[in-house]
Parts: structure tokens; sequence; C-alpha cells
């Protein structure tokens, strides 16, 4: 082995203003082994880019997100991000995402279909009124999932344009100073201190009330991780979807045949939603390490204890060894268990609750103007940990 | 008195909340959680599996009555 192979790999690969997939991950992919890499900080780290070592990884207890806490983790800015449940293991991550996960259940969500179905009704009847061209991300894609989580956590909507300046620096990857990542994330937990303590003074059937119980009551976790659970919940409550509801349909308006049939076949609206969820490779680049807690094995490659895993979900998606003509969007593909919301003990908590949204979002804006096309340029997200419109301007 | 527990393999997508919570009753060892027992004795920790499914395949049964996951 030569001093050249083993120099590790600068990543992120991906282009932030695109939703390409980055070829050096199908490189990555077709070499046996793991792919050194080296994030602008932290410690270089493993990459793992097929499906098979991406869920093996993921699912297996040998893997500790916590052990994080204790070295230089890789990541794209200097601040170290104090990821919450997303940072523990079990039994700490188990004993706080119970508390939560009840909430999320495919059952529970079900139950808010209607309320999502009208606000899509409403924002779409505004957006008519307003006529072309209008900004899809600001009036559409950013209200459903924040009206929603806001009115599950017990957050008030109309505060949106504060949190939104605190949610997108804190998925920044821009040069934030430790300090500035710092005061930031201070002022959200202010913010979220504050609500708290109105909902302990009056309790209301929400998900912030019944947390408090937890506490209170139950004494289940720490005021710390009360107001840390309800920052997370906020900020990947909506975050995330509000940045595919566009991708997907920049995704469409790229694959005309895929759209009308869509189209034809309504009914395709969740199949085509896993599809999208796949094909679009959200993040700039995977995060979230995985520490190795003894030497193990993964593809070929012996992965030291104490050395960081990067899994790239969105290579893993496109991994032909998984999927057939994994580069090509069909969105009647069958049996498509993809890494989009993540696999194992951190799977995504909100992903019934993303699906019903991207769904009931995506359903209702194609339906109610087939002639949808972009009105000017869209202007990217930069720097940020999800990749995707920033503003994006559609006509009809 | 004992329960029957259950995951039914097409709609587990192996997030591995069930072995988390309680990795005495149940394995994530293949492409799919299993349980490592049918018939358990009487355990919170089994409902709340049953809850916390993100999917609900995992049910939980008290003879024929289903008990978990909870409504």
């Amino acid at each position: 082995m030569t001093t050249i192979d083993t120099a590790p790999l600068s990543y992120p690969f991906n282009l932030a203003e695109s939703l390409a997939l980055a070829e050096e991950y199908e490189q990555a992919r077709n070499r046996p082994g793991l792919l050194k890499v080296q994030m602008a900080y932290g410690e270089p780290a493993w990459l793992v880019t097929r499906y098979a070592e991406a869920r093996f990884v993921l699912g297996d207890q040998r893997f500790s997100r916590a052990l994080g806490a204790l070295h230089d983790e890789p990541r794209q800015s200097e601040g170290r991000r104090d990821s919450g449940i997303l940072g523990m293991d079990p039994p700490d991550h188990t004993r706080l995402r119970t508390l939560v996960a009840k909430a999320f259940t495919v059952r529970q969500v079900e139950k808010l279909r209607p309320q999502v179905r009208q606000l899509t009704r409403e924002l779409l009847d505004e957006l008519e009124a307003a006529g072309p061209p209008v900004d899809l991300v600001d009036r559409y894609a950013l209200p459903i999932p924040v009206a929603v989580i806001c009115r599950m956590l017990g957050v008030p909507a109309e505060d949106r344009p504060r949190f939104r300046v605190w949610s997108d620096a804190a998925l920044s990857t821009s040069s934030l100073t430790a300090a500035e990542f710092d005061a930031n994330l201070e002022e959200l937990r202010a913010y979220m201190g504050q609500l708290i303590e109105e909902h302990r003074q009056a309790p209301r059937d929400d998900l912030m009330t019944a947390l408090i119980d937890a506490r209170d009551v139950g004494d289940r976790l720490s005021e710390l991780e009360l107001v840390d659970l309800c920052v997370g919940i906020l900020v990947a409550g909506h975050e995330t979807t509000a940045t595919q509801i566009p991708n997907f349909v920049l995704a469409l308006l790229d694959h005309p045949g895929q759209l009308a049939l869509l189209r034809e076949r309504p009914q395709l609206i969740g199949n085509a939603v896993e599809e999208l969820l796949r094909f679009v490779p959200l993040g700039s680049g995977a995060g979230q390490p995985r520490y190795a807690t003894e030497d193990v094995e993964v593809g070929g490659t012996l992965v030291r204890a104490g050395t960081p895993v990067l899994i790239a979900m969105g290579a893993a998606n496109r991994d032909a060894l998984r999927f057939d003509s994994p580069g090509t969007l069909d969105i009647s593909r069958a049996a498509n268990q993809h890494l989009g919301f993540g696999h194992g003990v951190h799977h995504c908590l909100g992903a019934p609750l993303a699906r019903l949204e991207l769904q009931e979002a995506l359903g209702a804006l194609l339906t109610r103007f087939p002639g949808l096309r972009l009105a000017g340029d869209v202007e990217w997200k930069s720097q940020m940990l999800v990749r995707g419109p920033r503003v994006m301007p559609v006509g009809w | 008195m004992t329960w029957n527990v259950e995951i039914e393999p097409r709609q587990c997508i192996a997030s591995g909340s069930c072995a988390a919570i309680a990795p005495d009753l149940f394995a994530l060892d293949g492409s799919h959680a299993r349980p490592l027992h049918d018939r358990i004795d009487e355990d919170e920790r089994a409902l709340d599996a049953a809850d916390c499914c993100p999917v609900l395949a995992l049910t939980v049964r008290d003879g024929a009555e289903v008990i978990g996951p909870r409504p």
C-alpha cells in the first residue's frame, strides 16, 4: 500500500447548489473496502457508500454515537454540535426516544392527515389568489411542516421568523465560530425554556405538556434534556420536510415522464414519495459519525476501536447491488427499502409524519396546477447540512 | 399470565427500536427484527416497544385480544 492510497480524500463531495450525487461516490462504491476521508474539521474517518455496509454499521450496537463526544469528531464547521438525542446510545437514547415516539407512530400521525390536507388547500388558494410567480419555499413548503410541528409540540406558529433564524444557524455549515454557534443554541434554548414555563403554568393538550409531565411527575428526563428534546423536535420537525418538498418538485420537473405518470395515476403518490426519498440525496455530505467501540470488519476494511465511520445514505440509496437501475427515478419501484430516513436506533423518529406531509403537499400541488413550472432562477441554500432551494419561483 | 408477541417481517423496517427498548425480548440480527420468544411473561416494555415501532409492525396479544400497540 502506498501513501497516496491512504491519504484521505477531502469530504464532502456533493456540490451545495444542486441535487446531484457526486461522481466520487460511484467510484468509492465500486472499489473494495472503505474510503478514508477528511472533513474540514475533526479527525479523518472511514466512509461507507454501499447499501449493505450502511445498514450493517447503522444497525450494529458496536458502533456508537455517544463516543464521538470524547473524540475530535469529523464535521463541516468548527463549532461542536451537541446533537442531543442523535448523539446518544441506548439506554439513554431509548429513555428519551420512547417518551416522544408514541406521538409519531403511523397511527397517531394519520389522525393529522385531514388537517394537513386542509392546510395545503388553504395555502394553494392563497397562491392562486396571489398569482404567479410565487416562491414555493416561503409560501408552501415551509408553512406546511412548520404549522404541523408547532401545533403538535405547542409552539406558536407566528414565531416562525424567529426560530427560522436559529434553525438555519443550527444546520449551518458556514464558518460560524464555536462561540457564535453556542450563542445561537443558547438563544434557542432560552426561547424554548420560556415556552416550557408557560406550559407548566397552563398545561395544554400537546407534546410539550406531555414531556413536562414526564419530567415533573415521572422524573424521566432532566430539564436540559427536556429543553433540547423540544428544540430538536422543532428543528428536525420542519427543516428537512420543508427542504424536500421543493426538491421533490424539482426532481419531478426534471423527469417529465414520471411527473406525467404520477398525474395520471395519483394513487402512486405514496410510492412516488418513497422513490424520491431514495433518489434525492438531501445532505451535502454524511454527518453523525459512528465510532467503533471495538475492532470491526466492514466491507473488507478493519475499522479499529475508537475510529469514526461516516455513512453516505445518498450513495447507498443508489447502490446497484440493492436497487435495479439505481440512477433511474422510477415512481413505480417496488420493495423500496431506502435509507432516506436512516436505519437502526436513530431511524428518523418523524418518518411517518414526514411521509404524510410530503404525500399531501406534493399530491395537492400537482393536482391544483397541471401546468406547474419553474418561473425564475432557483436560489440555493448554501453552507447548510441539507441541500435545496432557498427560493424557488414557480408559475402554472 | 403470558403474552404473545409477533413482528410482521414485511412491515418491519429494522429501525431496531424494539431491540433497544428490550434486548432480552427482541433482536435485530438480520434484515428484520424478531421476537426472541413468541410467548413472554407480562412485561410493560413489550407494550412500549409496540407503541414505539414506527410502522406498527409489532403486535402484543393477551389471548385473542390485541393489547399492544396501545390506542
